[in-house]
């Protein structure tokens, strides 16, 4: 790791290319930085060993999601400065780091929202359901729909199992090629198939008139813009689009073939999976994470949303030190369409990045597996899905953000990879439906007779 | 009704807590999430008040209005002082946690003032009390209908919008000087803020007579504005200069090179 980066700093000013910045500039300043950057470089990759342990990120199968990479390495490197000082910028940046993953959480949040809202396809019932939750529920019978949502959440949890023990055994035995195209084959379905559906059942909300060719060429440069923006390189922001709107199409997804009460089993059981997985001793995730510590490699940095930050003055962009052959990627997910069983895709791209500043700032920003952001959404979705009550999903958006908030202090002080899901989605389950159940009467009482609380 | 209505009704009731939130909080991430913070605990706060109400519900006589009638005002009462109460929940978590940070700096200086805790959990608490208040009506405004089409008040949607916009405010200033009484243990000044908000609470009962409910309303909010204004450290003088364009930051701000 630490060679890799040292080489990355040596070319980095070949890469800047990639990059969308006005090349005469960034080249100007890049080849300053690479002489600055000579000094710095001892101390930068001695925090960096120190940090890496935290530095890793725990593997999101989409299902399950995952660990938040800490915002950690930055208290190290301000050994230099007093103690107050540093404190005072670590909450500072630690706050900074909070609104980072605020910002794509809510964003993600708002487009299915939005969808859910406008478009009726994701929230028609429909008799098909998704091959890992073969259980019909029946609205009839009480106690057989519980039983039958309790046995689609075994039935996906146990899939889930599989395919994270799966990943971890084609990682130890390093047979990183068939992860690749695993996750090349995800995200082709993602960016190509499910964005084609969504397309035209937007259409069809708003009766717009498209002819094929059009739409063909609409979403052929959408998908392999995004495509390359997630698996190769392109620019920060445009990737971080690409990663939301894919963890909202697969929440889209979810939202629409998950039958009722399966979807809120089956998000108390993940977040429960997701505790067990990263913390335990002997949890896929756990493991997943040391094996690459071992090995010194970085540990899939598809499937993560990073928001890495850049403090140079006057420079845009950060140089970009993986390569293609050292990533590796996850992949999780499951869709069916009429009983045809297809892979488990869970397209997770995203790509670290970061750079160094001239005064030994350096900020890798925090990373979220996407799988957090489309069960996240899939709550607040599933909240937005009934009725007209706004009520329900705004004290769920707000539940979810502080748990969010609560899971990143919580990394900040236990510097080590943490699972993101359990604490948003129990406050988001609470909430959920206390405000359901409790609030929405007391609320509609008020506002029929204009009562102000 | 339709898109007129509704976009007039919502830049009414949140035009000025966005505005205020784009200009003085969105640029602080800490601000921010004691915002949201801010927003939580009102939920809470709310959330345990209708569970009363519920309650109580259930075990009353369905059939009989007046009894239910009854039963909604003590619920208001009640979800009133439940909010004061987590109002001075979060005043005390922020005095601990600020104690915490300033034991473990070292420093004089905190990165965030009480003053400004005070506005901004003031504000998250406004924000979430309008935003539940208003947003199903808003969303019920786009749709088709004609409103009082049953002899209802005709002006529903623009008097919710505008005690929406009444009750943001308010929380915001209420914030303030609670946190400043809190601050300088004066308690009188306390029991005045919950005193004003259940008169503006239960002023709402006169309701479609909107003018002995908005007026009163209004009334209070000025001068609770004033109020706020001067705990926050404001003054006559401070005024003049600000509007005159003579105050400190303004010329240290002409100042500076471009």
């Amino acid at each position: 790791m630490r060679l890799l980066q040292l080489w990355a700093f040596g070319f980095c000013h070949l890469l800047f290319m990639n990059t969308s910045d006005s090349e005469e500039d960034s080249y100007n300043e890049r080849s300053a930085l690479v002489q600055c950057e000579s000094p710095t470089i001892p101390s930068y990759n001695q925090d960096h060993d120190m940090s890496l342990p935290q530095e890793t990120d725990t593997k999101r199968r989409r299902p399950v999601s995952s660990g938040l990479d800490e915002p950690g390495p930055v208290e190290r490197e301000r050994a230099s400065t007093p103690d107050g000082e540093e404190e005072e910028l670590t909450l500072k940046y630690g706050a900074k780091h909070v609104i980072m993953l605020f910002i794509p959480v809510t964003l993600c949040m708002v487009v299915v929202v939005a969808t859910i809202k406008s478009v009726s396809f994701y929230t028609e019932k429909t008799s098909q359901r998704l091959i890992y939750t073969p259980f019909e529920e029946d609205p009839n019978s009480v106690g057989q729909r519980l039983l039958n949502s309790l046995l689609n959440t075994m039935v996906m949890i146990s899939v889930i199992v599989v395919m994270t023990i799966i990943l971890v055994v084609l990682y130890k035995y390093r047979c990183y090629k068939f992860i690749h195209g695993w996750l090349i084959l995800s995200s082709l379905m993602l960016l190509f198939w499910f964005s084609f559906m969504y397309l035209g059942e937007v259409f069809k909300t708003y009766n717009v008139a498209m002819d094929y060719p059009t739409l063909v060429m609409i979403i052929w440069n959408f998908g392999v813009v995004g495509m390359i923006c997630i698996h190769w390189k392109g620019p920060l922001r445009l990737q971080q689009a690409y990663l939301i709107v894919i963890s909202a199409l697969m929440a889209l997804i979810f939202i629409k073939y998950l039958p009722e009460w399966s979807a809120w089993v089956i998000l108390g059981a993940i977040s429960i999976y997701d505790l067990i997985a990263v913390l335990c001793p002997k949890g896929p995730l756990r493991m997943l994470v040391e094996t690459a510590q071992e090995r010194n490699e970085p540990i899939f940095p598809a499937l993560i949303y990073s928001s890495a930050m850049v403090w140079m003055v006057g420079m845009a962009d950060s140089s970009n030190p993986d390569s293609a052959d050292e990533r590796q990627r996850n992949e999780g997910g499951a869709l069916a369409q009429e009983g045809v069983e297809s892979e488990d895709d869970a397209t997770q791209g995203g790509r670290r990045r970061y750079s160094a500043e001239e005064d030994l700032e350096e900020d890798r920003g925090v990373k979220l597996g996407l799988g957090d952001f489309i069960f996240y959404s899939v709550l607040v979705g599933k909240a937005a899905t009934t009725g007209g009550d706004w009520n329900t999903t705004l004290a769920c958006f707000v539940a979810i953000l502080i748990g969010l908030c609560l899971t990143l202090l919580l990394l900040a002080i236990f510097k080590k990879a943490l699972p993101a899901l359990p604490i948003s989605i129990t406050f988001g389950l609470v909430f959920y439906f206390s405000t359901d159940n409790l609030v929405r009467p007391f609320m509609d009482s008020l506002a029929a007779h204009q009562y102000y609380i | 009704m339709t898109v007129a209505v509704f976009f007039g009704c919502t830049f009414i009731a949140f035009g000025p807590a966005v505005a205020l939130f784009v200009f003085t909080i969105a640029r602080d991430p800490l601000r921010v999430i004691f915002l949201i913070a801010g927003a939580f605990f009102w939920l809470v706060s709310l959330l345990l008040s209708s569970l009363v109400w519920f309650i109580t519900v259930q075990i009353s006589n369905k059939n009989s209005a007046t009894q239910q009638t009854g039963l909604l005002i003590f619920g208001v009462v009640l979800s009133v002082l439940l909010q004061e109460a987590f109002r001075y929940g979060y005043y005390r978590l922020l005095k601990k946690a600020n104690e915490g940070l300033l034991a473990l700096s070292q420093e004089d200086t905190m990165p965030i003032s009480i003053r400004q805790l005070a506005y901004v959990s003031g504000l998250g608490f406004g924000f979430m009390s309008g935003a539940f208040s208003v947003v199903n009506i808003l969303s019920d405004s786009l749709g088709p209908g004609t409103v009082g089409i049953h002899g209802d008040p005709q002006h529903y949607f623009i008097s919710s919008a505008f005690m929406t916009l009444a009750i943001i405010l308010l929380h915001m200033f209420w914030g303030v000087v609670f946190f400043e009484s809190c601050e300088r243990q004066r308690w009188w000044a306390l029991g005045a803020v919950v005193i004003s908000h259940l008169v503006v609470s239960c002023v709402t009962f006169v309701n479609p007579h909107y003018q002995g409910s908005l007026i009163p309303t209004y009334i209070i909010l000025s001068i609770m504005a004033a109020w706020a204004y001067l705990c926050a450290g404001g003054s006559l003088r401070n005024l003049k200069l600000c509007l005159t364009c003579k105050d400190k930051d303004f010329l240290l701000a002409n100042h500076r090179p471009r």
